[in-house]
């Protein structure tokens, strides 16, 4: 996979995953086109679509498009596979989610895609997990959390 | 539940935290910018206070508003502060910062290195976990030369979590820094064996990435995925396995056979659709169609695996009501007609019917499958299906779209499905009824090569053309250009150049000389009024004969009368043939009235028929002597166009494909007598070649009652042109034909068969009839056809296209070459590297040899700005290379020098010539003026390979680096003492690591490739002297401890001391 972008029917972007090195100058352009030909596409279209020498598969949920672009050998329909289990354990992880979760909880939708995707390849294919890797992760944080609170010193 | 202490205990702690600044943001909608901007503001307060959870506060907040797309690099030392704090929370957020916004340019990077090394053996496995994920993001060839070894150390980690994270991230490591591949495999291949299934499946992924670019390397691997792939139950691995035995095939087909078994049974027992979909797309298409032309493979694997199975398969998707399953059903089918037409075309049903599906991409993929999917059979079928689709599509782009495949499919190879033209001309006229296509140019180039070509049509393609003339004020509605009335500019040509065909001439003159035609575009109006001559010319003829002369007369004063209207048109070509046809008009008046009979030599004006030229006649025209077309004219321009530009020929469209239609055997006679033919029409005329006599006999339709034009007159439709005949009825007439013409040959057969009886009996195929029964009601005059094919050329040109591929799998070459300089037997040696852009038969060695004159530098400083550079040429091809030239791009700093008298871009020749296997050296001098940088140069060399005479080109670099401007000087323990001292020099200092090497091959080393000397050496501690060609001293100390090298530098020029240091630090990393 060569990036993941999600973004809203109002065509604001949410999240952005990248897993080739490009500059922000071709990001902003390819984001911008980007949502632009998929929010253009009608609700009753296929996922995908061919771009540039890509493809791209998108899929939306609710007010939200996930949209992945891969390269030419790949599987389309183990991405929307890919894109499904991504929202599902956004789901699972925040109690059934919603746009302002991601919007206010960024960075934990990061934290939950880099447990699930790495380099652009799928890393772990069970759900249950990636969701413990999240938590113990998180209850790793809430202890310094808690300590600090107790301490209030600097580091 | 954990997530809300976090931020409960965040909250507290700060002012403005992200959630305050999201929620800021959607407050402040009117004034975002502004608002950001204060909040940057903020942020870069905190970012500089010490408290590292005000910062990782910052830095969190800087991370989002990188995704609204403002800039943050200005905080990248800020990241790299936040991912170094010993606490995971700020850790986390750090590395994420990072992973978002570093790319491979952010020099903070470098700073990183040894902070991510700690992280990744810290002993906490989720601090490890963070370190290797944003590594994956921003991972660097240098990153990945230093950290490879400690990824490597944790793919054996004792947590698999740990593990399937190095594993996947390898991958990005060998993208990076290839070399670390041959180490680490022997441990991904043990992987593959892991106990834990996460750390298998990431195994499988990263060698089948590694596959699918290097296939060979991999093929050792092939039983132990066989083992997997039957023994496996996840699909994502699945997957990725015969994807990876899709690029394995081919380099082995024996795999092939032993695919067949597991992959028929995976095709038929899974349910999940991504890996049916994998299954059929991989083993079909990937596997047969090129690159892989590996025959026997594709053999094996479809003689055993059907193609209908997987095609039945695709039916299925398509049949599904999932749409991304039809689009990719419809997809994969696509490439399977290219390799299987015949299993596709049966479900010609199916694909007809997505022609109705309400989303527009699975419509488009329908299309072009059927493109391929027509036959003469089916052409009319196809086609009729299509233009109840051309009525009910909505939207002109989707309309326009089947337009020009409706188009696409008719014309392909040379019209070789059509066959019966009327109906051809009749779907050309319909479609003229489209409002607002932007296609008409394509209708009208058309109606033009189909009238040209197919002579026995003209008589009909006339008469509707000239009913399109008469009701033109339908098409004129949309005056755009390449709009509809473009087919106008064809209709009154065609009228105008086959006017002997009309039945009334003089009613079409009168519609050509309306005056709504002056509101047509420019080109269409000058090709009306050269027209309206050719149809005077027809009339006068008709009328002449006639008794009554005031009829003739009467036509010239229609002209007269009409034509002054062209005359004032703004359009200069209009302008110009009106007022001379004019002129010519009254003058044929004066004549008339004088009772002369002028028919004849009017007509004579336009006596001749034109010819449709093919594209490559040209090539046909004998070059006269003395001309010599290869030579440039003027200077060669940079960069060259594209060469082969297609002709855009409005008669005849080119296909890429020549299929002959079948044409009855031509005996030798024959030929010779029409090439004889030929010959002399060339000789008379070397600009066009007349098309021979075809030697078929045209069928012709006999002019039956149900062969007129029905006169539709349809009222609830006013766009429809009256008195047009509705292709529909060919469609009916053709099946008819086709009937009379079976059962002619039935009888034929059965007579034969009486004839025959003793004989073998001959296969009486009483079924269907086959395509080869199928004549075509008219024949194409194809002129391409006629041309002799320029073999010869063709068949050179594959020639070097292969000789250039089998080049081209030599990778750049860096070549390096030693050289012994001539003066005062000092040993001043080269380092030149060529990078060679596009390798071509032959190779070059370059090496560079500072000016010799060591000694009189001193004293004139004016020869320290001149390099010899020394090149070798060798000639790795067969044939002899002559006229080479060398030439550079000079640059500011360096230049060729070039002869008094030569322009600055004048390329020097080479004083020789090269047969096979032959190198030589020449030299050529550079001036340069500043030595501190390192530099690559572009230059190209041209030659003429003397078999083909055809000049060729090479690219290539000179680089000049920075050693090359050193001189090996020596240096005395006292005088270099006095040197450092003198404080005059800057100072600098590399680190070399994991150099395993005894000392004093590493300083030979540094002596030999970088131009230094010893000046003493105490135990493993040394130091070293060199001075660049501007006298610039150079001073090394160098020190070793284990496998370390530590290299002290002091040079009065620290720009070019950091580029030699560079330089030296290459040289190690190389060996």
């Amino acid at each position: 996979m060569q990036f993941m972008l999600l973004f809203s029917r109002q065509g604001k972007l949410r999240l952005q995953k990248w897993y080739v090195p490009l500059c922000d100058k071709e990001k902003k352009k390819i984001t911008r086109e980007l949502v632009q030909t998929v929010l253009a596409r009608k609700p009753k279209m296929c996922s995908f679509l061919e771009w540039r020498d890509l493809k791209i598969v998108y899929k939306r949920y609710a007010s939200l498009y996930f949209c992945c672009a891969i390269e030419d050998q790949d599987n389309e329909l183990i991405t929307l596979e890919i894109i499904h289990r991504y929202v599902e354990l956004l789901d699972k992880y925040f109690g059934s989610v919603c746009e302002l979760d991601i919007i206010f909880n960024f960075e934990k939708a990061y934290f939950i895609l880099d447990e699930f995707l790495l380099g652009g390849e799928a890393q772990e294919t069970s759900k249950k997990n990636v969701l413990k890797a999240i938590e113990q992760a998180d209850l790793l944080q809430e202890n310094i959390d808690f300590q600090m609170r107790l301490f209030a010193e600097p580091e | 539940m954990a997530l809300k202490i976090v931020k409960g205990s965040i909250d507290r702690m700060f002012d403005k935290n992200l959630q305050d600044l999201v929620r800021g943001i959607r407050n402040h909608k009117e004034d975002e910018a502004k608002y950001i901007s204060t909040c940057i503001d903020e942020i870069k307060q905190e970012l500089k206070q010490d408290n590292i959870a005000v910062k990782a506060n910052a830095v969190c907040k800087l991370t989002y508003l990188q995704m609204l797309g403002y800039d943050v690099s200005w905080a990248a030392f800020n990241i790299v502060e936040v991912m170094s704090s010993s606490k995971f929370t700020y850790k986390r957020i750090g590395y994420l910062a990072a992973s978002q916004c570093f790319h491979e340019s952010t020099d903070v990077i470098m700073l990183t290195t040894n902070q991510i090394r700690k992280d990744l053996s810290s002993p906490n496995q989720y601090d490890t976990g963070v370190a290797l994920t944003g590594l994956s993001c921003f991972v660097t060839p240098d990153l990945a030369r230093d950290l490879a070894n400690d990824i490597m150390t944790l793919m054996s980690h004792t947590k698999p979590y740990i593990r399937k994270k190095a594993v996947l991230i390898m991958y990005k490591v060998f993208l990076k820094y290839p070399e670390s591949l041959r180490p680490a495999f022997p441990r991904l291949k043990e992987k593959l064996e892991d106990p834990d299934p996460g750390v298998q499946s990431a195994a499988v992924n990263v060698i089948c990435e590694l596959a699918r670019r290097n296939p060979k390397n991999y093929l050792s691997l092939a039983p132990l995925f066989f083992k997997l792939m039957t023994s496996s139950t996840n699909n994502w691995v699945l997957i990725k396995i015969i994807k990876l035995f899709g690029a394995l095939t081919p380099l082995e087909p024996r795999l092939g056979k032993k695919l067949i078994e597991p992959l028929t049974n995976l095709i038929h027992s899974t349910s999940a659709m991504s890996l049916l979909y994998e299954c059929v797309n991989t083993v079909y298409i990937d596997v047969n169609t090129p690159p892989l032309p590996s025959l026997s493979l594709s053999l094996c694997l479809y003689l055993s695996l059907p193609p209908q199975l997987c095609v039945q398969k695709l039916r299925i998707l398509i049949e599904d009501s999932d749409q991304n399953l039809k689009y990719l059903g419809l997809l994969a089918m696509s490439k399977i007609l290219k390799t299987h037409p015949k299993s596709v075309q049966s479900h010609k049903d199916l694909i007809l019917q997505c022609l109705d599906d309400k989303d527009e991409s699975i419509r488009l993929r329908a299309l072009d499958l059927l493109y391929g999917m027509v036959s003469k059979k089916n052409l009319m079928e196809i086609v009729k299906k299509l233009m109840l689709h051309v009525d009910k599509a909505e939207g002109t782009t989707y309309r326009d779209e089947l337009l020009t495949k409706i188009i696409d499919i008719c014309s392909q190879s040379n019209y070789q499905y059509i066959t019966n033209f009327e109906w051809y001309i009749s779907i050309l006229v319909e479609l003229t009824r489209l409002e607002g296509t932007r296609h008409g140019h394509l209708i009208a180039s058309q109606m033009l090569d189909v009238a040209i070509r197919v002579k026995a049509i003209r008589g009909f393609a006339v008469a509707q053309m000239a009913t399109l003339l008469d009701n033109a004020h339908l098409l004129t509605g949309n005056m755009q250009r390449m709009g509809i009335c473009e087919v106008l500019y064809a209709a009154a040509w065609i009228c105008g150049e086959f006017s002997e065909h009309l039945e009334n001439p003089m009613q079409t003159l009168e519609a050509m000389l309306r005056p709504k035609v002056a509101t047509l575009p420019g080109h269409i109006q000058a090709v009306y009024v050269q027209n309206a001559a050719k149809l005077f010319a027809t009339v006068l003829k008709s009328q002449e004969g006639n008794t009554d002369s005031t009829a003739a007369q009467e036509t010239s004063q229609l002209m007269i009368d009409r034509l002054p209207l062209f005359v004032q048109s703004a359009n200069l070509e209009v302008q110009e043939r009106a007022s001379c046809i004019l002129q010519l008009v009254k003058y044929i008046q004066k004549l008339q009235q004088k009772d002369v009979e002028v028919a004849e030599e009017v007509s004579a004006l336009f006596a001749g028929e034109l010819n449709p030229v093919a594209p490559k006649a040209q090539k046909k025209v004998p070059v006269p002597e003395g001309l010599d077309l290869d030579s440039w004219i003027n200077e060669p321009p940079s960069e060259s166009e594209s060469e082969d530009e297609q002709p855009k020929a409005i008669f005849a469209k080119e296909e890429p494909k020549h299929s002959r239609p079948r044409r009855e055997e031509v005996d030798e006679k024959e030929l010779a007598k029409r090439r004889e033919a030929r010959k002399q029409e060339q000789a008379n005329n070397p600009f066009y070649i007349k098309a021979s006599p075809s030697s078929q006999k045209v069928y012709q339709e006999a002019p039956g009652v149900e062969h007129i034009p029905v006169v539709q007159i349809d009222l609830s439709v006013p766009l429809k042109v009256p008195g047009l005949p509705m292709s529909d009825q060919y469609v009916k007439l053709e099946e008819e034909r086709r009937q009379k013409e079976r059962a002619e040959k039935k009888k034929k057969e059965k007579k034969k068969r009486k004839e025959k009886r003793s004989g073998r009996g001959k296969k009486h195929d009483s079924g269907p009839e086959s395509e080869e029964d199928i004549t075509p009601a008219h024949q194409v005059d194809i002129v391409t056809e006629e041309m002799p094919e320029k073999s010869s050329k063709h068949k050179k040109k594959k020639q070097k296209k292969e000789k250039e591929e089998k080049e081209k799998k030599k990778k750049k070459k860096h070549h390096h070459h030693h050289h012994h300089s001539d003066g005062g037997g000092e040993e001043a040696v080269q380092n030149g590297t060529v990078e060679e852009e596009e390798p071509l038969p032959v190779s070059v060695f370059f090496c560079f040899l500072p000016l010799t004159k060591v000694y009189d530098i001193q004293g004139n400083l004016q020869d320290g700005s001149q390099v010899v550079v020394s090149v070798i040429f060798e000639n790795k091809c067969d044939s002899f290379l002559k006229s080479m030239e060398f030439n550079v791009l000079d640059s500011l700093n360096s230049k060729l020098q070039r002869p008094e008298g030569s322009g600055p871009h004048d390329g020097l020749t080479v004083p020789f010539q090269l047969p096979p296997g032959v190198s030589n050296e020449a030299r050529f001098v550079f001036t340069v003026q500043s030595i501190i940088m390192p530099q690559k140069l572009k230059g190209t060399l041209t030659f003429i390979v003397k078999d083909s005479s055809t000049h060729e080109k090479l690219d290539f670099k000179l680089h000049f680096t920075c050693t090359s401007y050193l001189i090996t000087t020596p240096c005395y323990s006292d005088a270099f003492a006095k040197l450092l001292e003198s404080g005059d020099l800057k100072c600098s200092s590399v680190r070399l690591e994991g150099v395993n090497m005894p000392f004093h091959h590493l300083l030979a080393r540094i002596c030999f490739h970088h131009h230094f000397s010893v000046v003493e050496r105490i135990d493993s501690c040394a130091s070293m002297y060199s001075r660049s060609i501007q006298g610039h001293h150079v001073c090394l100390l160098v020190k070793v401890s284990a496998q370390t090298v530590s290299i002290d530098a002091k040079c009065d020029e620290p720009t070019l001391l950091g580029n030699v240091l560079d330089e030296i630090k290459q040289t190690f990393s190389q060996c």
